[in-house]
């Protein structure tokens, strides 16, 4: 009887955490499904060319196109990457090769609480500091490419600097040894065995980073200004793909509200394809 | 000319010195000028009052209400989910095709921005389940959204569990869920606890995909179908529409003070688990 009961239980609770593992795939697939459903009718309605290509935003009046904020999208995200990769990477290099014991102890919670802080914080410091800054020092108004670039290019850094410090500890000490040992100083070191052995791994956290900044809104439409053109200087304000749809969501109705979930669609395939970048395409060159 | 290699080394550790301090400085600055901004406007009234006149005068007591019911509700169902997840995932399979399958959709959900959880949310469970905006669909989006990283951290945890603990309780005839229970989640629980505090700090701070689902109305939310508003949407709101600069920062200062805790008490954990291991 016991046994009989136990052998019942074991499957029971194998069916369950089964179940349980499966969820993770069915939210991602509902989310998918459920914005590609409200996205895509008006890529076909529209044409896929006036909407991606399209440099008319005036939902109201049946034109959709999003390209200044696709292309808005990108330069935010390059600009972070700009600010926030050569700094992470002296960070994460910093952490593994200089920093005594405890220094590190002091640095990586500090570090880790930046990732902690709210993107709504960064939003309203960017506003308070950084966007007078600019206008005083290099004009405008402010709101612009480069105030954006510069918040998130602190925000992606916690990113950068846990997942490239991971990589460069991972380079086995006796890559470092022989280096000394040749007599090589601790730069030429670093700059000629570990950066290149840690190279997929610094390549990955840019590009999850990337991901991050291509993904950040609340803090993005505190700064960016919002304008519905492309940046012809750093100093334009500009509108991404997050802040459009977070911006309208609110009050869009009818074809209004589905080009929102266009935009979202965009965003959508922007974040997978970094993602599998970032999570499959390199790790995989690591193995050969 | 040829620069001597070790004046070189000596300006690079000068300079990387320099970016690391100033890394911190940010941080500092941060939570300094919060603090110093936000402080002088913090008292009884504020924290246990309903805000008046749209925010500009009053306190924030439902949005505090409202984080603690959506932060909350959230946990409870994203830990059982997702450490459920992660012990099926260590515990009762191996590697296959079918792991691989499932962590390619966690990591794929660990990725996806809060504004397209935000987009889902609104269109499933606002629209489509006529939920309406409501603290239901907001602890719906959340728990969806913090379920990667309590998988991630619970995995961690669960992996670190010494082999051996697991093969003297099957040699004591226990089952595999009984192992489980008994044996690998205990010695777990500190690892799974940081990932769960860790989740809290996301949760509370979170801005695009709550305000889309779970409103920003400013009274008490009072069952799962009403509206409410977090304190990260408060302060959104409030420093946005420029409707008063002292409560933005008293509002902040609380909501940064209430992160932090969290993160802290979360490093605390995971440092003793670190040096129990080691």
């Amino acid at each position: 009887m016991i046994k009989k009961y136990r052998f019942n239980k074991e499957h029971l609770v194998r069916a369950i955490l089964t179940v349980f593992a499966l969820s993770s795939l069915l939210f991602l697939f509902l989310i998918f499904i459920f914005i590609l459903f409200e996205g895509l009718p008006l890529f076909l309605k529209i044409g896929l060319n006036k909407i991606i290509l399209g440099f008319k935003w005036a939902p109201t009046k049946d034109s959709f196109g999003i390209f200044p904020m696709v292309v808005s999208s990108f330069l935010v995200t390059f600009g972070a990457l700009v600010i926030g990769a050569p700094l992470g990477l002296s960070c994460a290099i910093y952490l593994s090769e200089y920093s005594g014991k405890k220094t590190k102890m002091f640095l990586k919670p500090a570090l880790e609480l930046l990732a902690g802080i709210p993107s709504v914080v960064y939003g309203f410091l960017g506003v308070i500091y950084i966007v007078p800054l600019v206008r005083n020092y290099l004009g405008g108004s402010g709101f612009s490419l480069l105030s954006t670039s510069i918040v998130l290019g602190v925000m992606i850094l916690p990113t950068i600097i846990s997942i490239s410090f991971d990589a460069i500890v991972s380079v086995p000490k006796t890559y470092r040894e022989g280096s000394f040992a040749m007599g090589a100083t601790k730069w030429q070191t670093i700059y000629k065995v570990i950066i290149p052995s840690a190279k997929s791994g610094i390549l990955a956290s840019f590009i999850l980073g990337m991901g991050r900044a291509i993904g950040e809104t609340m803090a993005v439409i505190m700064i960016a200004g919002n304008a519905l053109k492309i940046p012809t200087s750093i100093l334009d304000p500009l509108r991404t793909l997050t802040g459009n749809i977070a911006l309208e969501l609110a009050y869009a109705t009818g074809d209004h509200r589905l080009s929102l979930f266009s935009t979202g669609v965009v965003l959508l395939v922007i974040i997978m394809i970094l993602n599998y970048i970032a999570n499959f395409g390199i790790k995989r060159k690591v193995l050969k | 000319m040829r620069v001597n290699p070790r004046f070189i080394d000596k300006i690079v550790k000068l300079g990387l010195n320099a970016q690391a301090f100033f890394t911190v400085g940010i941080l500092i600055v941060i939570v300094a000028t919060i603090c110093f901004k936000g402080f002088p406007y913090i008292n009884f009234e504020f924290v246990f009052s309903s805000p008046e006149d749209m925010g500009r005068r009053g306190g924030i007591f439902p949005s505090i209400i409202g984080t603690i019911l959506l932060v909350m509700l959230s946990i409870l169902l994203a830990t059982p989910l997702g450490v459920g997840t992660a012990i099926y995932l260590t515990e009762y399979t191996k590697e296959s095709r079918f792991t691989k399958i499932i962590r390619f959709g966690v990591e794929s959900l660990a990725g996806i921005p809060s504004i397209l959880y935000g987009l889902f949310g609104f269109i499933f469970f606002v629209i489509k389940l006529k939920m309406g905006w409501s603290l239901l669909a907001g602890v719906l989006t959340i728990t969806i959204m913090i379920l990667p990283t309590i998988i991630r951290t619970s995995e961690e945890a669960i992996k670190s569990v010494p082999r051996n603990l697991r093969l003297v309780s099957y040699s004591l005839s226990a089952t595999k869920w009984e192992t489980v229970t008994k044996v690998v989640i205990p010695s777990a629980a500190p690892g799974i606890l940081t990932g769960v505090m860790l989740s809290i700090g996301r949760a509370v701070g979170e801005t695009a995909a709550v305000i889309f689902t779970m409103g920003s109305s400013l009274r008490f939310p009072a069952s799962l179908m009403d509206s409410g508003r977090t304190m990260a949407v408060h302060f959104y709101i409030l420093a946005r529409e420029g409707i008063s600069m002292e409560k933005a920062y008293a509002t902040s200062l609380i909501l940064v003070l209430s992160i932090l805790l969290v993160n802290i008490i979360a490093y605390y954990i995971m440092n003793r688990v670190i040096s129990k291991y080691s």
